[in-house]
C-alpha cells in the first residue's frame, strides 16, 4: 500500500480544501476503502476522515420537518436513532449492512458513494424522495439521491466535492415505504435482488403516489416506473400488486453472474416488490390477502 | 512513514511508534503485542479481529491505527480480572463453545457488547450479534449457549 497522510478535518471547509488540493480520498467508516487501499484496488495520497466535522455525523431533525442524516453516520447510529419511528424501512435497511461490526463503522453515506448497485441502503432512502446535499469549493447543492447513481461504482460526485447529508422531506400522510432483499444467507450476505416501495393514498384509500425502487438488478440501484404508473389510481388488491410485481421485472435489467442468473433476479423482482408493497399496505392498515376472496 | 500513537487499550494509556499505514488490528498485535486478536480475511467477512471500540464490536482491521486516539479499545487481554476469566469466557469454556480457538476472542467480545446492552437476549438476537464471526469448526450451537448461561450468570442485567 502505498503511502498517506492522514488528515481529521473539524470543519467542511478544511475538508474541502483538502479534497480540492486533489490526490485525496474521504474516510467514513472504512470498511470498503481501507480494505480496497490493502488489496491495491484503490489508493491516495491523502486520505481525509469526516468524522470529525458534526455535520456530517449528527442525525438532526429538519425546522420543516424531515431530517438530515449526516452521511458519515454509522449504520448503527441510523438503525438505532429516532427516525426510526417515521421511517421505519431506513432503519431496517442499515440493519442489512454487513454485520453487526461493519454497521458500528460504516456509513450510509459510504454505503451510497460506493455505488453499489447492491446497496442495501439506498432503495429505502430513494422510496422516501431523499435528496443528497453535497458541498463543493463552489458552494453546497442538493440533488434526488437517485441521479447520483451512474454505473457500478461510479457516482455524480466529484472527488474535489464532500456527500455532506441525506436529506428526507418528511414522510405524508397514510404513507408508507417497506425494503425487502432476498440473499442466500440470513446475513452478512449481498443482496441477489432487492425491492423498496413507497405508496401514499388518498382520502378514499386509492394509490395516489407510488415508487418503486429496485436493488441488484441493473448497472445502477433503478426506479421502475411503469410498475409505479400502474399502482396510481388504484386501490391495493393482491391482483394488482402481483401484476406490478411482473411490470416490475419486466423493467429490471439484471445480468446473470455467480449469484444469480438474470432470470433467477427478474423473478425475486417480482416476488419482493409485491410482497413489499403488500407490507406498506399493512403498515396502512389493508389487507391486501382479503381483497383476492 | 512513522507516527507515534497514543490510545486507551484495556484501560492504560498506551503509546507506539506506528506506520502511518497500520491498521487497528497492526498497532495491537505487532506493535503492543496484543496477539488476542486475529487477522482471518482482512476484509471484514470474518470477525477474528474484533475489538470493542468505546464498547463497540469492531473489525479491528477495518480501522486505521490513527483513528484510535481519543477511543477507548478493549481486547481479549483486557477480559479476564486478577486472573478470573470473564463469565463469558468461563462459560465458553465450560460448554465447549470452542475447538480450535481462532475464532473465539472475536466472538466473546461480540458477546461482551451484546450483554452489555442487552442483559437477556434471545437466541435470534444472540446470533444476530454473532453474524459477523464465523466460526469453522463448532457450528454455533455451543457458542449460543454459552451466551445465554454466561447472561444469566451476569444477572440478566
Amino acid at each position: 500500500m502505498r503511502d498517506f497522510v492522514y488528515e481529521r478535518p473539524q470543519t467542511m471547509a478544511q475538508a474541502l480544501t483538502l479534497l480540492t488540493a486533489g490526490d485525496a480520498k474521504v474516510l467514513a467508516g472504512g470498511t470498503d476503502l481501507i480494505a480496497q487501499m490493502r488489496e491495491g484496488r484503490r489508493s491516495a495520497g491523502c486520505l481525509v476522515d469526516v468524522k470529525g466535522i458534526g455535520e456530517l455525523t449528527r442525525i438532526s431533525m429538519l425546522p420543516e420537518g424531515g431530517v438530515a442524516i449526516g452521511a458519515a453516520a454509522s449504520a448503527a447510529a441510523v438503525s438505532r436513532s429516532a427516525i426510526a419511528a417515521n421511517y421505519p424501512a431506513v432503519a431496517q435497511s442499515a440493519r442489512l449492512i454487513g454485520g453487526v461490526q461493519v454497521q458500528n463503522r460504516a456509513s450510509l453515506g459510504g454505503n451510497i458513494c460506493n455505488g453499489a448497485p447492491s446497496a442495501d441502503g439506498v432503495p429505502a432512502l430513494v422510496c422516501h424522495a431523499a435528496e443528497a446535499r453535497i458541498a463543493g469549493s463552489a458552494g453546497t447543492r442538493q440533488v434526488p439521491l437517485e441521479e447520483i447513481f451512474v454505473g457500478p461504482g461510479k457516482i455524480a460526485i466529484e472527488a474535489s466535492e464532500l456527500l455532506v447529508s441525506i436529506v428526507l422531506p418528511p414522510p405524508p400522510a397514510r404513507s408508507a415505504v417497506a425494503y425487502l432483499r432476498f440473499t442466500p444467507r440470513r446475513e452478512m450476505d449481498i443482496a441477489i435482488a432487492g425491492a423498496g416501495t413507497y405508496i401514499r393514498l388518498d382520502q378514499r384509500g386509492v394509490i395516489a403516489e407510488a415508487r418503486v425502487a429496485l436493488a441488484s438488478v441493473a448497472p445502477t440501484p433503478m426506479r421502475a416506473p411503469l410498475a409505479e404508473q400502474r399502482l396510481v389510481g388504484e386501490r391495493p388488491t393482491l391482483a394488482l400488486l402481483e401484476e406490478v410485481g411482473r411490470r416490475a421485472a419486466h423493467e429490471a435489467r439484471p445480468i446473470s453472474d455467480t449469484r444469480g442468473s438474470a432470470d433467477y433476479r427478474r423473478s425475486l423482482v417480482a416476488v419482493l416488490t409485491m410482497r413489499a408493497l403488500g407490507d406498506c399496505c399493512g403498515q396502512l392498515g389493508i389487507d391486501v390477502e382479503a381483497t383476492s376472496k | 512513514m512513522k507516527t507515534l500513537i497514543t490510545c486507551t487499550v484495556n484501560g492504560e494509556e498506551r503509546t507506539a511508534l506506528a506506520d502511518t499505514r497500520d491498521t487497528l488490528l497492526e498497532l495491537l498485535r505487532d506493535r503492543l503485542g496484543l496477539t488476542g486478536a486475529k487477522e482471518g480475511c482482512g476484509n471484514g467477512n470474518c470477525g477474528t479481529c474484533t475489538v470493542l471500540v468505546d464498547g463497540a464490536a469492531v473489525c479491528s482491521c477495518l480501522m486505521l491505527a490513527q483513528e484510535a486516539p481519543g477511543h477507548a479499545i478493549v481486547t481479549i487481554e483486557g477480559l479476564a480480572k486478577g486472573g478470573a476469566l470473564h463469565p463469558i469466557q468461563q462459560a465458553i469454556v465450560e460448554i465447549g463453545g470452542t475447538q480450535c480457538g481462532f475464532c473465539t476472542p472475536g466472538i466473546v467480545l461480540s458477546a461482551k457488547a451484546l450483554l452489555d446492552a442487552n442483559g437477556l437476549p434471545t437466541d435470534a438476537e444472540i446470533r444476530h450479534a454473532i453474524a459477523g464471526n464465523l466460526c469453522r469448526c463448532t457450528g454455533y450451537g455451543k457458542i449460543v449457549e454459552a451466551i445465554h448461561s454466561a447472561a444469566a450468570t451476569l444477572g440478566g442485567r
